[in-house]
């Protein structure tokens, strides 16, 4: 059994990019979380097209946008952040990429506080009505999705100062990218099924 | 009534039809059957063919080297099956269109309209008519009569039920928050016997009902009948026991034309017409009635209705007074 | 020409011995307890898997047989209502989820490295992650039925009648929170399939030279990723409105009990195909290799596997006929529950025509694969019948549909997964499994089956309900349920004889080298069991049957697999990851050591979802923190996993 010396192959090594394991396994989990979130609001829809008494769904009419379109912005320029961070270390640029991350975080951070101050000031609670078990556990559901986000972003930011990555090796933030955008555009979903199907018509 | 003779073997059976809605679904049973039985012998055949028709290689050491081959040209074969179960399948789905279409609507509207109430574990059945005077409340045995098309109202009152009559159509859901729809029609009188089909707690299984189909001169005769309420006791014995009636089962049995108005369990007011109790689990004749008094949790462990508590001169009294709800 | 840090030139070299103890030193699990708790090896994992799902399978075997005794005859009793809708439900629950999928996830995580020519799977972490949180899951259900308020409102556990309101105790708590934790484990389970598919596979393994085993677990796995969140949420939403005052399936408050059936069908029949898919593909490699020749048509049953994953989307409806839904939409999901055969006839011909054009080998394993044919055919004819939407309306809910999914789950599932143990023990274990006691073992499952199983037509056609805890004589069912009890305990006793099998031939069972059978793939290129490492040097393939090729002209005229010389990737725990259609050389892949990670993180989980349901909220928020903080040092950039800006490959 010879070695054949003369057949030599250059292959990289690792982690790399959409070479990387962990980058498809994150495309995945977009898809089932994706799929999740498909559901959910299915499920909206689908108790939405019965019979309501007038104004109860959503109770007192369509949703006020005094907050949530602002904090659609916010989470949209959080996005902008993550990928001008990405873009960053694509050209060697560690302290770009630890603060366009930590804007992302910070940016994402604002969201739930005051996504947290609108759902206080809402006239329904998760028990009072069907809308109310509907928009706290969708809204809830994406929440719970953006905090895990911005836990990741910190954690993300944190490793880019301690130098872990460069303009080659940096799959981590290529994923957690991956997933804050997903997360934003799971967002622009919901945002439309709550707040803009009811002025298109979809309320009792 | 005797119920019809091919009833009595299998009740609740449905190779065979006894009304309008039914038929068209009787031939379409077989239909689908017959193909499943034919194709079941057809691959059985083949694969035994495939397996016997050269000799095979009895289990050899491990390890052993055997022959390998690759014969061409047999993935026509596979197109071939593929192919023929296609058409079967395609025909089957014309027949299905075709059978829906059918059984969709009645040919003529709906002489009668019930309403169907399913409860854990029982079936409140209303009568109901332009003039509500007209209207009245059975439980457990439908009348219906024969020759016409009948229409009910499924009205779900706590969980999901299933309303079965196997001899007169498939079973359609009880669902609470929306109000189903379905018809029958009995060609023959009969006693035809259904049963919840979805599960629905601790006595799904004895959760039965009947469906008689009379003449509808005796089906008019039955009703008017049901409209009445029963006789007034008349004897101090009777009196006795329409009290006890009304202090031990009226806060759950209604009996018309008295103070007894209960709504959480069956309405008692012609229970002695009725052929079975507690929905199928017992037949109705005097002995059965009393042991379901004894002891209904032994019988039908669960159910809603709590052991009576009641002396033996009030046991006496009450019975008498039941022997006449007729 | 310089080669950058992130880069490392490698050249084939020979199978040696002394590259083969240096990849076991570095692939081997140390031995202990530490080791065992901590190991990533898919071949542990693997065997794990199908230990704790044949356990299942006998605990929820044994679960039907006590309620067969209760129904062996009218009006018995036995068993109360309430103990009986325990058993009942546990024994759907636990076969279904605890043993039908799992142990397909067992046997393909044992094989597919081996079988793609891998050194592992993609995620070995996340593999033992998905092991774990089963076991975790299997031990939270049954917690609830050992304590005596286990699920009992059926596997499907419909609303109202699980609501609160119908059922006070923590049953369905439990239940619920139970299958939200078990979706964890599937789905990240069919996440690794698919990865392992797409990246994994050996040079010159392009998709269409991957075994159908492969397509049928990468189908599940694809159609697990998008249909479990369905049920989860299913589960999540009763929880809610139990615990939570929520009102999505509550009718007085405009809740919807048929959405409860609507998301847990749309899980419910994809799920159907996920357990039997891969257990025809155990069928479409291990059958051809007892007929001495290739499977006939390659080609369209790997495309009508996935055909038939992608119409059993489009029928989840089909359980809900009954349900007052506009016949409109019904008549769409009749034809399509119909048409849905046409992909599975597909399979049945492939089948047969594989042992006719093919010579015979009569051994156990040829046995299960072969009855499994016409096992198949009478649960997929019994299915075709309750297709036709007017003759469904009288046999759903009766014991017609009971026979059918046990013709089909046995039959498609079990058969096949015991002709698989005969097939692939030898593979595992090194030894064989004892050929007499085999024949004994499938006359009895196969005469026991058919005589507990096939009656259950008739009743059902003479209109026997489900989910009875007794029946009235007089309905003409009497005999028919007795003979039904008597074939049910047959069929455990060939059940009995088959772990007897197993337990016998594992100490005493004849030696059985690499290829007992002179199999075809390239898992029977490797030592019985195989070496850590699985490949001593990373296979090139060039056909789908890389050790027959010389007997067979099937590859490119000169190009021959070649298992003798290739990549060591030895710098530690390597594998190569390739493209994912044409399988070509990509890049070198660092695997990760064994780790405490995944069953800390299990654990934690659990501890999330116990605290859950017994309402201590603290504790689910201790769990919530303690997963964050294992998933962060889980997921903590590796240098030795090339995650890091450092120098490459050591």
């Amino acid at each position: 059994m010879a070695d054949h010396p003369g057949v030599q192959l250059r292959l990289p090594v690792g982690a790399l990019d959409t070479r990387a394991s962990g980058w498809w396994a994150m495309i995945f989990v977009i898809f089932t979380e994706g799929a999740l979130f498909a559901y959910l609001l299915f499920s909206y829809f689908y108790i939405a097209v019965q019979p309501h008494l007038p104004d109860t769904f959503p109770p007192g009419g369509a949703p006020s946008l005094s907050l949530a379109l602002p904090n659609t912005l916010i989470l949209l320029l959080s996005s902008a952040a993550v990928a001008w961070a990405q873009f960053n270390i694509e050209h060697n640029r560690p302290l770009r990429l630890a603060s366009g991350l930590g804007a992302g975080a910070l940016l994402g951070s604002i969201f739930v506080v005051i996504q947290y101050f609108e759902w206080a000031q809402k006239p329904f609670t998760l028990s009072s009505s069907g809308y109310g078990s509907l928009y706290f556990t969708v809204t809830g559901f994406h929440m719970a999705h953006v905090i895990v986000g911005v836990i990741m972003l910190w954690a993300l930011c944190a490793w880019s100062l301690m130098g872990y990555f460069n303009r080659v090796r940096y799959v981590h933030i290529h994923i957690g990218a991956l997933y804050w955008h997903f997360v934003d555009a799971v967002w622009l979903v919901v945002f439309f099924t709550f707040y803009l199907t009811p002025l298109m018509g979809l309320k009792s | 009534m005797a119920p019809h003779s091919a009833q009595a073997r299998a009740p609740l059976g449905f190779l065979s039809g006894y009304g309008d809605r039914a038929d068209p679904v009787v031939g379409l049973t077989w239909g689908v059957l017959i193909v499943s039985l034919v194709v079941t012998v057809i691959i059985a055949v083949l694969l035994s063919i495939a397996i016997w028709h050269r000799p095979g290689i009895e289990a050899p050491a491990p390890g052993t080297a055997l022959e390998v081959q690759r014969p061409q040209g047999n993935l026509r074969w596979v197109w071939t099956g593929v192919a023929a179960s296609s058409v079967v399948l395609l025909f089957s789905v014309a027949w299905t269109m075709e059978v829906l279409a059918k059984v969709t609507s009645p040919a003529m509207p709906p002489a009668l309209t019930i309403e169907v109430t399913g409860y854990q574990w029982w079936w409140q059945i209303r009568y109901l008519n332009s003039d509500p005077s007209q209207n009245f409340t059975t439980a457990n045995e439908i009348h219906i009569p024969t020759g016409v098309p009948v229409m009910f109202h499924l009205v779900g009152a706590d969980v999901i039920h299933s309303f079965w009559v196997p001899a007169l159509f498939g079973k359609t859901d009880v669902i609470p928050g929306q109000t189903n729809e379905t018809w029958l029609e009995a060609h023959a009188p009969g006693v035809y016997r259904g049963q919840c089909t979805e599960y629905c707690g601790l006595e799904h299984a004895h959760m039965a009902f009947l469906v008689i189909a009379q003449t509808p001169a005796d089906f008019q005769q039955w009703r008017a009948h049901q409209l009445q309420s029963p006789a007034e006791p008349a004897s101090a014995q009777l009196i006795a026991g329409q009290s006890a009636f009304g202090v031990h089962c009226g806060s759950c049995h209604a009996v018309r034309g008295t103070g007894a108005a209960g709504v959480l369990g069956p309405d008692l007011s012609h229970l002695m017409t009725r052929t079975t109790l507690a929905a199928g689990v017992l037949p109705n004749d005097p002995a059965d009635l009393m042991r379901w008094l004894a002891d209904p949790q032994g019988l039908k462990p669960g159910s809603m209705m709590p052991k009576p508590e009641l002396s033996s001169p009030e046991l006496a009294d009450l019975r008498a007074y039941m022997d006449t709800l007729n | 020409m310089a080669v950058s840090n992130y880069e490392r030139l490698v050249t084939a070299v020979g199978a040696r011995p002394a590259l083969a103890e240096k990849l076991r030193r570095i692939w081997e699990t140390p031995s202990g307890i530490a080791g065992w708790i901590s190991t990533v090896d898919h071949k542990q994992i693997g065997i794990r898997y199908i230990i704790t799902a044949f356990a299942f399978l006998i605990i929820g075997g044994v679960e039907a047989l006590i309620f067969r005794l209760q129904l062996a005859g009218p009006n018995l009793h036995l068993l109360t209502p309430e103990q009986y809708d325990q058993l009942f439900t546990m024994h759907g629950m636990t076969m279904i989820f605890l043993y039908a999928g799992p142990v397909l996830s067992g046997f393909s995580n044992y094989l597919w490295p081996l079988l793609l020519g891998a050194r592992d799977m993609a995620l070995p972490r996340l593999n033992a992650l998905s092991y774990w949180i089963y076991l975790c899951a299997g031990i939270f259900l049954y917690i609830a039925f050992a304590f005596g308020f286990g699920p009992n409102d059926g596997w499907f556990n419909y609303v109202p009648v699980a609501a609160r309101a119908y059922d006070g105790g923590p049953n369905i708590d439990f239940y619920s929170l139970g299958m939200i934790l078990l979706g964890l484990s599937t789905t990240v389970g069919a996440i690794n399939f698919v990865v392992t598919f797409l990246r994994l596979r050996a040079p010159g393994m392009s998709i269409n030279r991957v075994p159908i085993l492969v397509w049928g677990t990468l189908t599940a796995s694809a159609a697990n990723i998008f249909a479990i969140p369905a049920v989860s949420l299913a589960f999540f939403l009763l929880w809610m409105d139990r615990n939570a005052g929520t009102h999505f399936f509550d009718v007085a408050t405009g809740g919807q009990p048929l959405l409860w059936q609507h998301l847990f069908w749309m899980f419910g029949h994809p799920w159907v195909y996920a357990i039997v898919l891969p257990a025809m593909g155990m069928v479409s490699d291990g059958l051809p290799v007892f007929c001495r020749r290739p499977l006939v048509g390659y080609t369209p049953v790997a495309l009508a596997t996935v055909a038939t994953m992608v119409l059993g989307f489009g029928v989840w409806v089909h359980h809900m006929f009954a349900t007052g839904l506009p016949s409109v939409s019904l008549s769409f999901f009749s034809a399509a529950s119909i048409i849905i055969a046409v992909p599975s006839a597909v399979g049945v011909f492939a089948w047969i025509a594989t042992i006719w054009a093919g010579k015979p080998v009569f051994t156990t394993a040829f046995m299960f694969f072969a009855s499994f044919i016409v096992l198949f055919t009478i649960g997929g004819v019994s299915g075709y019948m309750t297709g036709a939407l007017p003759v469904d309306w009288q046999l759903t809910d009766t014991y017609f549909v009971v026979a059918h999914i046990h013709y089909v789950l046995i039959g498609i599932n079990v058969f096949p997964v015991v002709g698989a143990t005969y097939f692939w023990f030898p593979k595992f274990t090194g030894r064989m499994m004892d050929e007499r006691l085999g024949r004994w073992n499938f006359w009895t499952m196969f005469i026991g089956f058919n005589l507990g199983f096939f009656p259950m037509h008739i009743s059902g056609l003479l209109g026997m309900p489900r989910r009875v805890y007794t029946f009235a004589d007089g309905m003409g069912w009497d005999w028919l349920n007795l003979i039904t009890t008597v074939g049910s305990f047959v069929f455990a006793v060939g059940v009995l004889l088959f772990v007897i099998n197993i337990l016998v031939s594992q100490r005493r069972g004849r030696a059985a080298g690499n290829n007992p059978w002179d199999a075809p793939t390239l898992e029977w290129a490797t030592t019985s069991p195989p070496p850590p490492y699985n490949f001593v040097v990373i296979p090139t393939v060039a056909s789908r049957h890389p050790l027959w090729e010389d007997r067979l002209d099937e590859s490119d005229g000169l190009v021959r697999s070649d298992l003798k010389d290739g990549l060591a990737l030895d710098r530690g725990r390597e594998s190569i990851g390739t493209t994912a259609l044409d399988a070509q050389l990509d890049v070198i892949l660092k695997m990760p050591k064994d780790s405490f990670v995944p069953i800390i993180l299990a654990l934690t989980l659990t501890t999330i979802f116990t605290g859950l349901v017994l309402h201590l909220w603290w504790l689910a928020i201790v769990g919530a923190v303690a997963t964050g903080a294992d998933i962060i040092a889980w997921l903590w950039p590796d240098p030795a996993l090339g995650e890091t800006a450092e120098p490459a490959g050591g």
